[in-house]
């Protein structure tokens, strides 16, 4: 009996559901690769090194490639957790990557104590900026945030392109790119290295996030305006749209700040197609931690890894690295049935409506 | 009696571990209204599902017009003419009258196809080409009749049809349903107020946890007989409490005690003042001002006030969230646990257990989902909760919606309980017998106007305040 209940709550765990989720992935990954004609063990092998093969691997593309999954992770979360959907990432990193290029580019003389965190604010603020319109035509004429934050991405991609091909291409006018930054903008590499101290921040503000959300009244306000807009306001007496508007605010600073990292820890310049559409597997990132900011850290570095391993494959089998993209397509379907099961269940414990 | 029109013998139908039916056999014969009686969870709705086909039964057969029939979904009931009138509207408001009676048919045909002589009353007063979302309530409940009729119905379920009208307006729907019988048709009609039954049955059947207790004809039946037979056991302590209501005590508005004071009454501490009013009389808005919910203007109010809002799962709690989150959502700046940023839950968690324990909540503990209580109980998490504001001014709306008759005796005692320790309870109902079995005094709201009744003022007299029809009251 006790262990019966037992195994059901493992089976209900998140954790549980997310390492079925993974594990399905891969063994729907194998039966392609198979089917195509590849060795599925030596690519899975190729995968598992290009991850986690040497330190290096681990270090330079594994943590690498999570990190900006994380910071997105984290700010989809907040805003989902606050009741809206921000599927505008993508547009909030960009604009995040040319503000901090752009100010990166100003201080070359400026010690970098100083000169980073100026850059880093720089993208979180544009990142905000960039989803503000949003809140606005969200609380003034309700428009759904879906929609325009999506929209925006083709906006904020459109004007990456148009910053390197004017304002911010590099200084002979030839490559659709800017200059690189000045050292003092750049993050500290940890030696041997190429990952960032990107990667901690990310981290802390996983932390941070999850403290917020519960254990404090704003973090707890902000969680029922999302699950119980009409509760909240009438028994909670939140301002309910007002906490939403927080809620996507925050979301799209810390995107623009994840584009800020990215452009001060990884690329040093800014470019087009400087997302690999993180703004997106961020999305998934979020829905696989279900929305817990601890759980999107774990998550981004599964992404993260698969994302290198994608590499590797690449590299040693000769699988296309898109080949990945069905491991995480799994798990997002996997996991929307998982959470989809559970609110079943939750309506069916329920008692019956007469 | 002519043979049976629709005839149901030994349903059975289970819900997961819960026995919903239990072999339960009811027949419909033309030119009958048939009631049906019971409290809430008996089994009543499931039955009337059954009967048009929207759930099937684990046992039992069905007959309609003496062939058995297996229904698979509604659409084979409707084709064989039976119609259903659910507990919610079921019109699409965007589209016109014409346009929902068009998808109820099934096909384009004039918008009074189906009319049976005598109901042309059923028609008055609706325009085909009307947005269903602008009509009133009971135009929309006339409405669900009209679209059965559209299909052909000959036969009419009706699941608490009367639970959104004013008394006048039940009269009305009663004289409709009688005169559908005498024109050949049947009815069946789910209730849970003794005096419809004896104002419009031919014959009752009472379900009890999913069986039948009684039936008979209504003329065999008395009202005590009827209340045993839902209730199991002698009447409830008539759900009045100790004290009968004080009603009549007239407020003036410069008496000390006083506290709310708006345009044209007062409310003082003690007293319990139930409002009266059909569906969209601006009740909503008023009560939700008094209790500080919504913004208005004229409204004095002194202490704190706590709010009972009528939906207890989207306005009243969050489902998905645990009693200790719902106790915090409506005490978030208690000092017990809300220290500057902080939110201490230990401490709500331990409270909300005491809670739990004081007001008899059958929970697994203060970490269950507040999805997990039934509705009875999820009322008592929200009036603990309310309670624990220390509340001078208590504001309910519709404080017992879809509770049983147990959980409804309580919500009650807590109600007379709050106004006897003198804080000042509002109580609206859309039962206008619970306002009258409660209140002290009795406000009516016509059309966003609030007027007192006057002191020992008939059901009748208020009913018609309820309409507009003010000043030819005869007592």
């Amino acid at each position: 009996m006790s262990r019966s209940i037992l195994f059901s709550r493992t089976l209900q765990s998140p954790v549980f559901a997310a390492a079925v989720a993974a594990a399905l992935g891969l063994a729907v990954l194998a039966i392609g690769l198979a089917a195509a004609g590849y060795d599925p063990a030596s690519a899975l092998g190729a995968l598992w090194r290009g991850a986690f093969g040497s330190w290096y691997a681990f270090t330079s593309a594994t943590l690498v490639r999570a990190t900006p999954l994380i910071v997105l992770g984290i700010g989809f979360a907040l805003a989902m957790q606050a009741g809206a959907l921000n599927i505008g990432a993508e547009g909030q990193f960009y604009a995040g990557a040319i503000a901090a290029t752009w100010v990166a580019l100003h201080v070359g003389g400026v010690p970098g104590v100083v000169a980073i965190p100026a850059v880093l604010a720089a993208g979180a603020v544009a990142g905000a900026l960039w989803i503000l319109g949003p809140v606005v035509l969200r609380l003034r004429f309700g428009v759904l945030e879906v929609i325009s934050t999506l929209l925006l991405n083709f906006v904020a991609e459109a004007l990456v392109s148009l910053m390197v091909q004017g304002p911010l291409q590099e200084a002979k006018h030839i490559y659709p790119q800017s200059d690189p930054i000045p050292t003092s903008a750049r993050l500290p590499l940890m030696p041997g290295t190429r990952l960032h101290v990107g990667l901690l921040l990310a981290v802390g503000l996983g932390a941070a996030a999850w403290v917020v959300l519960r254990r404090t009244r704003w973090g707890f306000a902000l969680r029922a305006a999302g699950a119980g807009p009409r509760a909240a306001q009438v028994i909670g007496r939140i301002r309910v749209p007002r906490t939403l508007a927080t809620g996507l605010l925050i979301s799209g600073s810390l995107a623009g700040l994840g584009g800020a990292i990215e452009i001060t820890g990884v690329t040093y310049a800014l470019f087009q197609n400087l997302s690999p559409g993180y703004g997106f597997q961020a999305i998934a990132v979020a829905l696989l931690a279900r929305l817990n900011p601890l759980g999107v850290v774990a998550a981004g570095l599964l992404f993260g890894a698969l994302e290198a391993g994608a590499g590797g494959m690449q590299r040693e089998a000769g699988v296309p690295a898109v080949a990945v993209d069905v491991v995480q397509a799994v798990v997002i379907v996997v996991t929307l049935l998982s959470v989809a099961a559970s609110s079943a269940r939750a309506a069916a414990a329920a008692p019956e409506a007469t | 009696m002519p043979p049976p029109i629709l005839e149901l013998s030994g349903i059975r139908k289970r819900f997961g571990s819960a026995e919903a039916l239990n072999g339960v056999d009811f027949s419909l014969a033309r030119g009958e209204v048939h009631a049906l009686l019971g409290e809430n969870g008996a089994g009543k709705s499931t039955l009337m599902h059954i009967a048009y086909g929207m759930l099937t039964p684990d046992a039992g057969s069905i007959r309609v017009g003496g062939s058995g029939v297996r229904f698979r979904s509604p659409r084979q009931a409707i084709a064989l003419g039976i119609g259903m009138v659910h507990q919610h509207f079921t019109t699409v408001g965007p589209m016109t009258v014409e346009e929902n009676l068009w998808l109820a048919a099934g096909r384009r045909a004039p918008w009074t196809a189906g009319r049976v002589a005598g109901l042309e009353r059923l028609y008055e007063g609706i325009s085909p080409t009307a947005r269903v979302e602008e009509l009133s309530v009971a135009v929309k409940q006339r409405l669900e009749i009209v679209k059965a009729l559209a299909a052909d119905a000959r036969v009419l379920l009706l699941d608490e049809p009367t639970a959104v009208l004013a008394p006048p307006e039940v009269d009305d729907l009663l004289t409709v349903l009688r005169i559908f019988a005498e024109q050949g048709g049947a009815v069946a009609l789910i209730t849970h107020k003794l005096r419809e039954v004896f104002a419009a049955a031919d014959r009752v059947t009472v379900l009890r946890q999913g069986a039948v207790t009684l039936r008979g004809l209504r003329q065999d039946l008395t009202e005590e007989g009827l209340a045993r037979a839902m209730i199991g056991a002698d009447p409830l302590e008539r759900v009045v409490g100790d004290e009968p209501p004080r009603r009549g005590r007239s407020g003036s508005a410069d008496e000390p005690g006083i506290l709310v004071r708006g345009p044209g009454f007062a409310i003082r501490g003690g007293e319990v003042v139930g409002l009266a009013a059909v569906e969209g009389n601006g009740q909503r808005a008023w009560l939700r001002v008094i209790a500080g919910v919504e913004p208005g203007s004229g409204v004095k109010v002194t202490g704190p006030v706590a709010f009972i809002p009528e939906d207890r799962t989207t306005e009243g709690l969050i489902p998905a969230f645990s009693l200790t989150e719902n106790v915090a959502l409506g005490l978030r700046d208690d000092p017990r646990w809300a220290r500057g940023p902080w939110l201490y839950w230990p401490a709500v968690s331990s409270r909300t257990a005491e809670l739990i324990a004081g007001f008899d909540i059958r929970a697994s503990g203060p970490d269950a989902p507040a999805s997990s209580l039934s509705g009875g109980n999820q009322q008592k998490l929200v009036f603990a909760r309310a309670l624990e504001l220390r509340p001078r001014v208590l504001v309910a709306e519709n404080p017992t919606r879809g509770l049983d008759v147990h959980a409804t005796a309580e919500v009650h005692r807590r109600l007379r309980e709050t106004a006897r320790e003198g804080s000042a309870v509002v109580l609206y109902s859309a039962d206008l017998d619970e306002v009258l079995t409660l209140a002290d005094r009795v406000f009516v709201m016509y059309r966003g106007v609030v007027q007192e009744a006057r002191a020992g003022a008939s059901r009748d007299e208020i009913g018609r305040m309820m309409l507009g029809l003010f000043g030819d009251s005869t007592g």
